[in-house]
């Protein structure tokens, strides 16, 4: 996993762009973010009308440097860094958009912002009603 | 001469008195006052007080000790830890009172010096009735709770030891070495540093002697004040102080566990995988309770609610403050944090520390005693640990051990008059009262050292041959696959959390 930047943004670049115009009409984005950043990036997904959103807590590294702890004797260099992990579905009109909202709200220029990613949905389907794709975003 | 061999008795747990100890002074002496010819009465305040320490010391077993390990260890085998200490306080408590109090605190015949006898197995004879005496003449708590205030003792040593091989000591084997390490190890050293006769035995043979007129008389009781102060363990009888247990329990337990730690070997993955406390929140809350209960174990030792209680509750806290700063502070200097893990640690290390010099040291000498232990067992917890590579998990050796030489040996220094400390004192100088003793530094330090030197050889080679036993006819760890399953799982089919 490396660490870009947010002008590297994937959805940004025109592979991805093109990616994105061909195929399925749905995108799941990925976003690697700071815990304390959650809130934030919620609040900017809400208002630009995304309705939901998985959250996971994660460990990983990427540019950032770990830190040493020290538990008496026993030192431990701790090179996994709790992250949050948020995976949204949403139609391909929209990624642009909320790929710069996640990365708006998740952006400190410090190392360790994060990373974000794009990938297509074969298929999406509603459990409770039976939707499928779109319908079911 | 005779005389001299009190001197310097330690002043802690006469045996329970029988009405024949009494009926000796009460024979000799009819002019004696009437309220003595029905043997003395346990105070109201001293009974509550036993009996609020010997609660405060169980405290520090369950859940002090459980949960002071318990956060040390990684999640996987947190509920294991905290089933073994809970399961050997109740091993211990029973084996206390089928045969440990009596192979502890009774007679032993000709194994007198080294081990009690089977005359009160399964508390025979024992009635609420039942007096023990304490450190003054004339003054008696009811045996039944001296027998509970020492049974927590039973209960927490060896349960002390199992954080030296943490995460990976089969549960049935550890149960199985603990009955046998009571039988074999904790009960003779008990008898050894604390059994003997009692300041009333002592004075009414003193008293005796006084009175005896002619040569054959005095003769003979001579021979009677001999035989009661050769009535006494050995290490009491080389005038070794250990107020609440520093050999008894602390070095006792803390080579036990040592040697158990080497026997067992470490940890898969020791040295290379994160292994890392899951609740510092957990230990220093274990270790907040083992402090608060400490001062039932340390002031309660005292056995009355006297000034010398206070003085053992006074030096408890201090002592542990002292040690408790000194850790964090050589911590940050050494290696540029102030640890939470490194300040709880240092209060356990003072409070192991201040337990065999607790009733003697004065405040003052007891900060400086806590200072000392709380550099020593940093010392030997980070830099020895790493130096030799033993996985002692949770650093019963670093801190009980090593905590328990320092303060057993500054027992004999601190003591000293003219350092604060209270003295030694003398039951047959001036019979009926504890006098002043002489006090030799040099010879009463030889005589910590002495005593510290035996534990380590006793308990170590014998803990090793226990250890060696139950290894051969049980196995004293598990699989590999249950290590890295956790022991939670594979010995107790549970986890410690759910969620």
């Amino acid at each position: 996993m490396e660490e870009l930047g947010p002008t590297d943004i994937m959805a940004d670049t025109p592979a991805c762009r093109a990616t994105s115009n061909r195929g399925k009409a749905m995108k799941i984005v990925m976003a690697i973010i700071k815990p304390f950043k959650l809130e934030e990036v919620r609040d900017a997904l809400t208002s630009l009308g995304v309705h939901g959103l998985t959250v996971t807590e994660v460990k990983g590294y990427g540019r950032q440097r770990g830190h040493t702890e020290i538990y008496r004797g026993a030192e431990y260099a701790v090179s996994f860094l709790p992250k949050i992990k948020i995976e949204v579905a949403v139609p391909s009109a929209m990624v642009e958009a909320t790929v710069e909202a996640i990365a708006g709200a998740a952006r400190t220029g410090q190392i360790g912002d994060g990373k974000i990613f794009v990938t297509a949905i074969e298929k999406a389907l509603r459990i409770r009603t039976g939707e499928t794709d779109e319908d079911a975003l | 001469m005779t005389l001299m061999r009190t001197t310097g008795a330690p002043r802690r747990l006469p045996r329970a008195l029988g009405s024949a100890a009494a009926g000796i002074g009460l024979a000799l002496f009819a002019g004696a006052p009437a309220a003595l010819a029905a043997g003395p009465t346990p105070a109201k305040g001293d009974v509550a007080w036993m009996a609020i320490s010997t609660i405060l010391v169980l405290a520090m077993s369950i859940p002090g000790l459980a949960l002071f390990y318990g956060g040390l260890v990684r999640t996987k085998n947190m509920l294991s830890v905290l089933t073994q200490v809970f399961a050997i306080v109740c091993l211990a408590a029973m084996i206390w009172v089928c045969y440990g109090y009596s192979l502890a605190f009774t007679d032993g015949g000709s194994l007198n010096s080294f081990v009690g006898g089977f005359s009160k197995s399964f508390l025979s004879g024992i009635t609420p009735e039942s007096t023990a005496g304490t450190f003054s003449n004339g003054v008696v708590i009811p045996e039944l709770i001296y027998m509970a205030f020492q049974m927590t003792f039973a209960c927490i040593t060896p349960a002390l030891i199992v954080g030296a091989f943490a995460e990976r000591v089969r549960f049935p084997a550890l149960l199985v070495f603990v009955g046998l390490w009571l039988t074999f190890i904790y009960f003779p050293m008990a008898h050894m540093v604390w059994y003997w006769a009692g300041p009333d035995a002592v004075a009414a043979a003193a008293r005796e002697l006084a009175a005896a007129t002619t040569e054959t008389a005095k003769a003979a009781a001579q021979a009677k004040l001999d035989a009661v102060n050769a009535d006494a363990g050995m290490l009491f009888k080389w005038g070794a102080l250990d107020f609440a247990g520093g050999t008894v329990v602390h070095i006792n337990a803390g080579i036990a566990g040592f040697v158990g730690c080497l026997i067992i070997g470490k940890r898969i993955g020791y040295g290379r995988e994160l292994m890392a406390p899951h609740s510092l929140t957990m230990t220093m809350i274990g270790a907040s309770l083992l402090w608060l209960g400490w001062f039932g174990f340390n002031a309660g030792s005292n056995l009355e609610a006297t000034g010398g209680a206070a003085l053992a509750f006074v030096n408890t806290f201090v002592a542990t403050a002292a040690a408790a700063l000194a850790w964090m502070f050589v911590e940050w200097a050494f290696k540029g944090k102030a640890s939470l893990l490194g300040l709880v640690s240092g209060a356990v290390a003072g409070l192991v520390a201040i337990t065999p010099a607790a009733g003697f040291a004065g405040p003052m000498g007891s900060i400086i005693l806590g200072l000392v232990a709380g550099v020593v067992c940093f010392f030997f917890c980070t830099t020895v640990k790493n130096t030799f590579g033993y996985d002692d998990t949770a650093d019963v050796f670093g801190v009980h051990c090593i905590g328990g030489i320092v303060g057993a040996i500054a027992t004999g220094v601190l003591v000293a008059p003219a350092l604060g400390g209270v003295g030694l004192v003398d039951y047959a100088a001036n019979p009926g009262t504890a006098s002043p003793a002489t006090y030799v530094m040099a010879t009463q330090v030889w005589a910590q050292i002495k005593a510290v030197l035996f534990t380590i050889v006793f308990s170590g080679v014998g803990s090793a041959i226990l250890f060696k036993l139950v290894d051969l006819v049980i196995g004293l760890r598990v699989s590999v696959e249950e290590e890295r399953e956790g022991l939670d799982i594979s010995d107790h089919g549970e986890r410690a959390y759910n969620y």
